[in-house]
């Protein structure tokens, strides 16, 4: 599984911070198995709206300011504390030992699909490799993160 | 002092950037490194580094004795904060010793003390006539108790010629919104950060425990300050500022994200006591040259502020992070750098999807105590390539500043922890 994530990390441009593409192609990136290719493109497009600024445009964050979203276990492990993440913010929370200074925003107005979108385009992007977020999920977490 | 009057000669040769400097005195020695350490300088200067030390070198100082100190972001292992270092015959240092158990940034020396800072404390140690700290496990604690929220947590730290110490305490926010970077979330009324934060506080370089009571608030309306440097020539504290992030996130209707790469400035100021440089309310923008209303506080990217707010004295490319500012007084550089200013640009993350900048050093002339002219770039490529920087992947970033004694300029990096020594050689 590390090995099929360091290829597809190897085969990303390695420039850097280009302008996302406005309009995701779905058939630009094979999706992997049982990964819809659709919730991808969306995934995509929401991150190059709401994530990219801080987590940058290949996943590694910032040093010390904004957390990577490269092969952590907050990303690829349990996908309740990942939703929750997105539906309450985050911050000074220790990542493999490193603390992370900025303010992660709630983005809780964005929609169960959205949520889901977005969190199964990074599950499988930047060399990381899990399964999808579903809607549905979100919703289950959502509904149980009451305030 | 031994090496301040100390003179050097550039050897012949025929390899480009291969500098080879030689002191007639003492017998010591300097000698750039081939390649200049990777950095790209103006014709004459050369570079070394000094040591890879392999930690998160913030500030650094060099005492009038010749002794290296550098404060770390978080202790090693060994629970050292602080790392002294000592050079050998030709520049290269070796870590002597180190202490201070406590991360920070903040680190100063006169001739008989060593301040330090960790995020929310003060501190001094005892120098003996060598430079040396002779009570590391002992020392005072002269500021207590100041905010530390995470954000912006680091206190620099920088005295005067009249007994007292300046710190910085950065707003734990980006723009002080009731929901901090949160898309639309509008300014909180009479932001209560600034009651402690937000600003630089004056205290006695010499009282020991001293809180905010014993303090006073110098200037407020600075967001995050980590650069600052006391101008003798002025007799004036100046400060860099490190602008706010985000407007285009924030505020998508009012700024695309190009905008947003190129605003606010980062910008130098001129501080007399009582100054009010306008953070959160306002913001500057350089290509209109105006003060302008923050969108959480009601502005719209065009509507200019009516508040007296102090103007910067110089503004430098948005989001480049200004983290250290050395005003120059010695005399190994020519005469154009004497007085002036030298800024370390720790590099930007905040101009994303456009590209990154800044990883490197600025000089910023300076007449009469006060900036003079366009600013030039003077020690760059520490990213390593273009495109490391373009995407803000460098290889160092450009953190701390220090005058030597000789009047070389060294430069910490909290990436890997090498320690920069740049040189003049002058036939």
């Amino acid at each position: 599984m590390f090995v099929l994530g360091a290829l597809v990390w190897a085969a990303m441009p390695a420039a850097a911070q280009k302008k996302p593409v406005a309009k995701a192609k779905p058939a630009a990136k094979p999706a992997a198995a049982g990964i819809p290719a659709a919730s991808l493109a969306l995934g995509k497009t929401l991150y190059a709206q709401n994530c990219l600024s801080c987590h940058q445009a290949d996943g590694g964050g910032v040093d010390r300011m904004n957390a990577p979203l490269t092969q952590t276990t907050w990303v690829l492990g349990d996908k309740t504390p990942l939703v929750k993440v997105l539906l309450n913010g985050m911050q000074g929370v220790e990542i493999d030992g490193e603390r992370y200074a900025n303010v992660m925003p709630a983005f809780d107005y964005l929609t169960d699909q959205q949520i889901a979108d977005v969190l199964t385009y990074v599950r499988n992007s930047f060399g990381n490799k899990a399964t999808a977020v579903k809607a549905a999920e979100v919703k289950v977490v959502r509904a149980a993160n009451k305030k | 002092m031994k090496s301040a009057t100390s003179r050097y000669l550039l050897l012949s040769t025929a390899v480009v950037g291969s500098l080879s400097l030689f002191a007639l005195k003492n017998e010591y020695k300097i000698v750039a490194d081939a390649d200049n350490a990777g950095l790209k300088l103006p014709a004459g200067f050369g570079a070394l580094k000094v040591a890879d030390t392999g930690t998160r070198a913030r500030h650094i100082t060099v005492t009038p004795q010749g002794t290296i100190f550098v404060k770390l972001n978080r202790p090693t292992k060994e629970g050292q904060g602080i790392l002294q270092l000592r050079e050998g015959g030709t520049g290269k240092a070796t870590v002597v010793a180190g202490f201070g158990n406590y991360g920070g940034t903040g680190i100063y020396s006169t001739k008989d003390y060593l301040y330090a800072s960790s995020d929310e404390e003060v501190f001094r140690y005892k120098l003996n006539a060598k430079g040396e700290v002779t009570n590391p496990t002992q020392p005072e604690k002269v500021i207590t108790g100041l905010l530390n929220r995470q954000q912006h947590e680091s206190k620099s730290i920088t005295l005067d010629q009249a007994g007292n110490i300046y710190v910085n305490v950065g707003a734990y926010a980006n723009s002080c919104q009731v929901k901090d970077r949160q898309k639309g979330s509008m300014g909180r009324p009479n932001c209560p950060i600034l009651d402690s934060a937000g600003g630089i506080w004056q205290f006695r370089a010499d009282k020991l425990n001293q809180t905010y009571g014993d303090g006073t608030r110098y200037a407020t309306g600075l967001r995050n300050v980590v650069g600052l440097d006391w101008n003798a020539q002025s007799n004036q504290l100046f400060v860099m500022q490190h602008g706010r992030d985000q407007l285009h996130d924030n505020f998508p209707e009012l700024y695309d994200s190009k905008e947003s790469a190129e605003l606010p400035a980062e910008c130098l100021y001129a501080l007399n006591k009582g100054d009010n440089a306008g953070w959160p309310y306002t913001y500057f923008d350089p290509a209109k040259n105006k003060i302008m209303v923050s969108p959480e506080y009601g502005g719209d990217g065009k509507k200019v502020s009516t508040g007296s707010y102090l103007a910067p004295a110089m503004a430098y490319p948005a989001h480049t992070a200004p983290n250290a500012l050395l005003f120059y007084t010695g005399t190994m550089f020519p005469e154009k750098y004497r007085n002036g200013a030298f800024i370390a640009f720790h590099g930007s993350w905040n101009r994303a999807p456009e590209p990154q900048k800044g990883y490197y050093v600025v000089f910023q002339p300076f007449k009469n105590g006060k900036p003079a002219g366009p600013y030039e770039v003077f020690a760059d490529n520490f990213a390593g390539t273009p495109e490391k920087a373009n995407a803000g992947r460098p290889d160092h970033k450009p953190c701390g500043l220090a005058q030597g004694t000789d009047g070389s300029l060294y430069v910490t990096d909290d990436k890997q922890g090498s320690i920069y020594r740049i040189v003049y050689a002058k036939k």
